[in-house]
Parts: structure tokens; sequence; C-alpha cells
């Protein structure tokens, strides 16, 4: 049941299409931050990035080696839980399909874990096929610690939350481990165009 | 440090305003009767949703200002010129009218009286809201938790809870207050912005593990939090909520 508020006739954006807006939230030009508790600041020499879990021998890049891997831009729309969407978000990063290469695993799941001690949890089919990028770089500036830098994850058809800052590796899972904002009320797969919130939407 | 899951879907619910109270020129605490309100922890917030006579619907979210009072929910808010939301609320809405709203929502950002250690607040403009609900939750519960609040302000006038803060000090709970912009005649308290030198000087020194909940601004919550981790305290100990630009 819906009901009208008197006397609100809200604002629609006249210069954004509606079809890329989905339901509840709002296009906004700033780029708000949220984040759990103090902002990390890595050290680039003790940086690195692993793969770990269900596979024969865990991967791991140092931060020279992370930057010489191939990489893309990426063009997408964000969905930040908090309501706001940014269209048109442009980030360079290594598709999570090019840090799996040549990687058999039974696992169904994986966990992206952060400097801090943040996790976020997903189905593994999430993270590949192009649907997801480790990111340094946005708008053609090195990533700023308090947006996730050196480097975050970025899986925009999920809202933002499952996107890690402060990224340090993936852990592949075979059973689905909820993360830390899906341990406090939030969904556990949040699909922004479901309207998948809070633990069950 | 995990939250309790939410079970069952949060489903929208009629809240009908009951009461408008104006706190400073630019903020006001709307209070609603919510007839199904489960209750809920300081520090929580809930989404509302209001919907044009054409269909269309904007949501946004606001934090809970009150201690769990029956089927009564406050929420403070500041009026952003340029908001969609916010004015509609602050200026449009009247008694009797009904808004939707669904939650609460947030298992992180939330305290209770039993936790143990000092609490440290920091809060700087209408980021007091959810801390005055742990204030509040605090003193309904007749706790002595030790409790001290450091609060940004522009200036005297622009003070959320002045006098409430006022009244409610004592039995452990300090307030003092920064006034950032301008300050009163003979104004003896901080008159600069929140920095390190004055969080050591107000906050409980780290041996006695304080818990921190900072809330206000992006710019100010990222600053106190790195003075936090700077002058020794648990970074897992610092809790943050952050009112981007378009926030509200």
């Amino acid at each position: 049941m819906t009901v009208v508020s008197r006397g609100f006739r809200g604002r629609r954006a006249a210069d954004v299409d509606p079809a890329r807006v989905p339901p509840g939230q709002y296009v906004t030009r700033d780029f708000p931050v949220l984040s759990a508790g103090p902002t990390p600041h890595a050290s680039l020499d003790a940086w690195d990035f692993s793969i770990v879990g269900e596979l024969d021998e865990p991967r791991v890049w140092t931060w020279e080696e992370f930057r010489a891997l191939p990489s893309e831009e990426i063009t997408r729309d964000i969905h930040c839980v908090t309501k706001w969407s940014k269209l048109d978000t442009v980030w360079r990063g290594v598709s999570v399909d090019t840090l799996l290469e040549g990687i058999e695993t039974s696992a169904q799941y994986v966990t992206q874990y952060s400097d801090g001690g943040y996790t976020t949890n997903l189905p593994l089919d999430d993270v590949t096929g192009g649907k997801a990028w480790v990111v340094l770089a946005y708008d053609g500036q090195p990533l700023e610690p308090e947006h996730g830098g050196p480097a975050r994850m970025l899986v925009p058809h999920h809202y933002f939350w499952k996107s890690a800052k402060w990224v340090r590796g993936l852990r592949l899972q075979s059973t689905d481990e909820p993360g830390f904002w899906e341990t406090n009320g939030y969904h556990n797969y949040g699909d922004p165009w479901q309207e998948q919130r809070y633990a069950g939407d | 440090m995990a939250g309790t899951a939410l079970r069952g879907r949060l489903s929208w619910q009629l809240a009908e305003l009951v009461e408008a109270v104006a706190e400073t020129p630019r903020v006001k605490t709307i209070i609603f009767n919510v007839p199904s309100w489960p209750g809920h922890r300081a520090g929580q917030h809930v989404d509302v949703r209001l919907t044009a006579e054409d269909g269309y619907q904007a949501e946004r979210s606001y934090s809970i200002a009150s201690a769990t009072d029956g089927t009564r929910v406050a929420l403070t808010v500041q009026r952003l010129d340029d908001g969609e939301v916010s004015p509609y609320l602050t200026d449009e809405l009247q008694p009797g009218d009904k808004i939707e709203l669904r939650g609460p929502i947030g298992g992180y950002f939330v305290w209770e009286p039993s936790e143990d250690g000092p609490l440290m607040l920091v809060a700087a403009g209408s980021g007091i809201v959810p801390l005055m609900a742990m204030i509040r939750t605090r003193a309904a519960a007749d706790d002595d938790t030790e409790t001290r609040l450091l609060y940004s302000s522009r200036s005297q006038d622009d003070v959320i809870y002045r006098h409430e803060l006022k009244r409610l000090s004592g039995n452990g709970l300090t307030v003092v207050h920064a006034l950032t912009a301008s300050q009163p005649p003979g104004w003896t308290g901080y008159a600069r912005r929140v920095d390190a030198e004055m969080l050591a000087e107000v906050a409980p020194p780290p041996a006695e593990r304080p818990r921190f909940y900072a809330c206000g601004p992006t710019p100010f919550v990222e600053a106190v939090a790195e003075s936090l981790v700077q002058l020794g305290h648990d970074p897992l100990a610092i809790k943050t909520e952050r009112f981007g630009p378009t926030g509200h």
C-alpha cells in the first residue's frame, strides 16, 4: 500500500534516464564517503594482494607486480545502499578474471577482505565473467585513501558495500560466509535492482 | 562485534506526525507515532519514503534521535536548501500527516547500556542525532556509564538539544562544546575545530579502553578518527558514521 504524501512533488532529475536509477535511489554528482571506522593508510612497500582459500597454491602479488598486470578502463553506474547512485563513474583496474586465470577451484563463494578487518561475501559467479575488478584509479587519479586507496574492489551490479575498500585479497570458499554489513542487518546478496537493502528484503 | 541479524522483511509502515519541534533555525525534530514500532537500539536509523500524486517516490535515511519509547519515534532533520526530502519534512509536514517509514535499521553503529568501558561521543552539527539517542537511552535506563560528549557546532544558536544536554549532564555525563565560528560573550570553552589536542584533553586515555562513536560530515569524521588512532586508541573501538554532502 502506498500513501500519497500531501504536498510532496519531488524533484525529478530532468537529465537522468530513470531506467538507470534503481528503486529508492537518487542520483548524486558528489562522491559521498561511507565507512564504519578509521581510514587505514597502507604502506605500498608492505602492500600485497592475495588469492587464498580453496585453491592449490595461494597467489600473491606485490604492489609493483599488481600494477604490472593488464588493466582496463571501466565506466559504470554505482549504487550505495544509503540511497545515492552515481552514474558513469570511471575507474582503472584489473579484472578479477585476470587474477583467477588458470586457477582451478571448487569454491562457490568468495570473501573480499581488507585492511582494517572489513569483509564482504558474494557468490563467485558474481565476480567473474567481466563483472568485477580490483581498481587502483578513479577518474584518472590514484585512488584516495578515503575512497579505498590504494586498491578497492568494484562490483558495480551490487550495492556498493559489496565493493570492499582497502582490499587486500579474495578468499575462495566452498561455503557462504556473511561479511561485515551482512552480519549487521544488511542483505546477504544486495542487488540494487531488487532493492535488497536489508536482511529479509 | 557481530550484530544481530534482522529477521523477516522490514515492511513500510505508516507513521503519523504528532509533533514538530524547532531545534535551531535549520533543524527540526519531528516526532511520529508508528503503531507497530518494535523498538530500536540507540544509533539505528530509519528509511523514509515520500510519494507524490503521480506515483513518484523519494527515499532517504535518517538517524533516530529518541530512546525507545513505545510507538513514538523522533527524527531530527537538518533542512538542506537544495534538498529534495528534508525541506518537505521540516517545512511542509504537519501534525496529522502520514508518511511511510521502515526500520529500525543497522546493527553496527549502535550502543546499549550493558556495554563495558567509558563512552566517548564526538559529533559535529547534525551528527549529534544518533549520539543523542545513546545519551537519551542511557538516561532512560538510569545508566551511569561514564560518558563524554565532545560536540562541535558553528555557534551557540546552532547547538542542537542544547538545553536537554545541559539538563542531562551529571550522573557520569560530561558535555563539552566546541564553537567554531562564533562564541557568545564570556565563552571560556573551545573556540576552534576539534583537533588531536582537544581529543587528548577530553577523551579518556587509551588505557581505559573507551568506546568511540563519531558522527558528522566526512572531513570531520576522517580527522577525528585519524587523530584518535594517532593518540593510541584501538581502531576497532572507533565506530564512525559520516554524512556526505548529499547524505540527507
